[in-house]
């Protein structure tokens, strides 16, 4: 027991717990939001094409976040762009743009000479060497997120709910749509460090699918996720330090484990 | 009279096709329009016009000058295939997304609020207002919903196959709901059940490409109480067969 509170002494480990409540606020609201509205396949396509980015950063040689966040948000207005205007079949304009991504980023890499230490990193994430500067940036992350989600939620929660009802009623439903998928992709890209490209969908669905076994109420539902997310990143950060096996992996079976407890629990009590 | 809406010569489809083509139509304060015709004739075509959701392709769509443009007087009720019924929204915050349709002046949250209230008792939904959207039945869902057309106050109710919500024997209470409604409000009814709508519209568009509007809704209950079974076909031309005028 010693062991487990002389971790919080530790500078590494304070920068790990801040990480993951930040992470599980942004994830835990954004993620509701992207299973209610049903566009978690957009999602998985943003942050796949973020790795274009990253690729493209290591080879010329500046911070893989900017690079990420560029090819994010750019990904996300081109589906956006691609679906609305060109016309392209969304499914397909999403598979497109994932794709291309993760294709320049292994053409990136490859072309970068020597090794490239951090990559595995930035796939596969590792909440125990996210930096000061991360910290901060995640930390203005969480301030955006909170304070577009309390000053247009009714507005958000209607136009996810009824689009077209929304149009009707004369709401800038293309303006808030942008807004909100630029809001998914920083999302994405922030929380890129925690659990890495290859698996921080998963911090985007299955705190939302446990909450959701709770509550069919939007705003308890942003809520409940973020708490969920804290519990099963901070579960899963202890399990792995005192087993030492990889951190994000561990944070995602332990969201898995306790999804499928609380189902359980759901379907015989 | 001005009418509430005046369709002038209007065109409408989608890329660049047509699917409505020299439309004219007026709708008048306490008029109760059952909007008929198949499926893909364009019926849906008509009301996106009027929401404001498609532009046409030629002619016009007029409010009367009383009525401000921007925020339409429009109250509308969806299909209810269109309704997400696995969204995680309560009965309440459904209901209050009518607000969006009212004029900016009534915006007031405290007056939004009582006013969600009045309409949830009215309705008689009060007491499942923290239920979520998924768990009702087709006839709560229809009142939820038309719960929320009515939150603006609007001069036209618009309903498009409201009878999809429930089975036919729930049809009759929303048809006395709006029969009463009607009093205070113009409606306009989009559907292919002409036999069930056609006791209570007091006028009739056909829309098939073209719109034609019989002024009087010539089908009387006589005619369909001749027949021991539900009308759901009935066809232009002279009487016996048929019951509405030729088209010109």
């Amino acid at each position: 027991m010693n062991n487990f509170f002389e971790l919080f002494s530790y500078d590494f480990f304070q920068k790990a717990f801040l990480a993951a409540i930040f992470a599980s606020i942004s994830c835990g609201i954004v993620g509701s939001y992207i299973v209610s509205r049903r566009i978690v396949f957009i999602s998985g396509g943003i942050t796949h094409a973020s790795f274009g980015g990253i690729g493209l950063a290591f080879l010329l040689g500046f911070n893989p976040l900017i690079g990420a966040v560029a090819f994010a948000v750019g990904s996300a207005l081109g589906i956006q762009f691609f679906t609305k205007v060109a016309r392209v079949r969304e499914d397909s304009s999403i598979a497109i743009f994932w794709s291309l991504g993760m294709a320049l980023g292994i053409i990136f890499v490859w072309m970068t000479p020597g090794y490239t230490p951090n990559l595995m990193s930035y796939l596969f994430g590792n909440i125990l060497t996210v930096s000061i500067a991360e910290l901060w940036w995640m930390f203005i992350l969480n301030v955006v997120v909170i304070l577009t989600f309390s000053l247009f939620y009714r507005k958000i929660l209607y136009i996810a709910f009824d689009e077209e009802f929304a149009r009707a009623a004369g709401l800038p439903v293309n303006l808030f749509n942008y807004l909100t998928i630029t809001l998914v992709a920083l999302t994405v890209v922030l929380n890129i460090r925690v659990v890495g490209i290859i698996l921080i969908l998963s911090l985007l669905t299955i705190p939302q699918a446990t909450a959701n076994l709770f509550t069919k109420d939007f705003k308890n539902l942003l809520i409940l996720s973020s708490v969920i997310a804290f519990l099963g990143t901070l579960i899963g950060l202890f399990i792995s330090y005192f087993m030492d096996i990889p951190s994000g992996a561990t944070i995602i079976f332990t969201l898995v484990v306790m999804f499928g407890l609380l189902k359980l629990y759901k379907t015989f009590f | 009279m001005d009418a509430l809406i005046k369709i002038e010569n209007l065109s409408a489809g989608y890329d660049k096709t047509p699917v409505l083509w020299d439309v004219n139509l007026e709708v008048f304060e306490n008029d109760f329009l059952g909007v008929i015709g198949p499926n893909g004739g364009g019926k849906t075509t008509l009301l996106k016009i009027i929401l404001g959701l498609l532009n046409p392709m030629e002619g016009r769509l007029i409010f009367r000058s009383d009525i401000n443009n921007r925020k339409k007087p429009i109250g509308y009720l969806p299909q209810v295939k269109h309704i997400d019924k696995n969204f995680p929204i309560t009965v309440y915050d459904v209901v209050r997304s009518g607000s969006l349709m009212a004029s900016a002046v009534k915006k007031n949250s405290s007056d939004v609020k009582q006013k969600v209230e009045n309409l949830l008792n009215e309705m008689g939904v009060a007491n499942i207002r923290n239920k979520a959207i998924g768990e009702l039945s087709g006839g709560q869902m229809q009142r939820v919903f038309l719960c929320r057309a009515l939150l603006s106050d609007p001069k036209i109710l618009l309903l498009d196959e409201p009878d999809t919500f429930v089975d036919n024997r729930f049809e009759g209470e929303l048809y006395e709901r709006l029969r009463y409604l009607n009093k205070h409000m113009a409606i306009v009814l989009v559907s292919h059940d002409v036999g069930t709508i056609s006791s209570y519209v007091k006028t009739i568009a056909c829309v098939n490409g073209e719109l034609h509007y019989h002024p009087d809704n010539m089908i009387t209950q006589e005619q369909l109480n001749g027949y021991n079974c539900p009308i759901k076909l009935i066809s232009h031309g002279e009487i016996p067969h048929t019951v509405l005028k030729r088209h010109n």
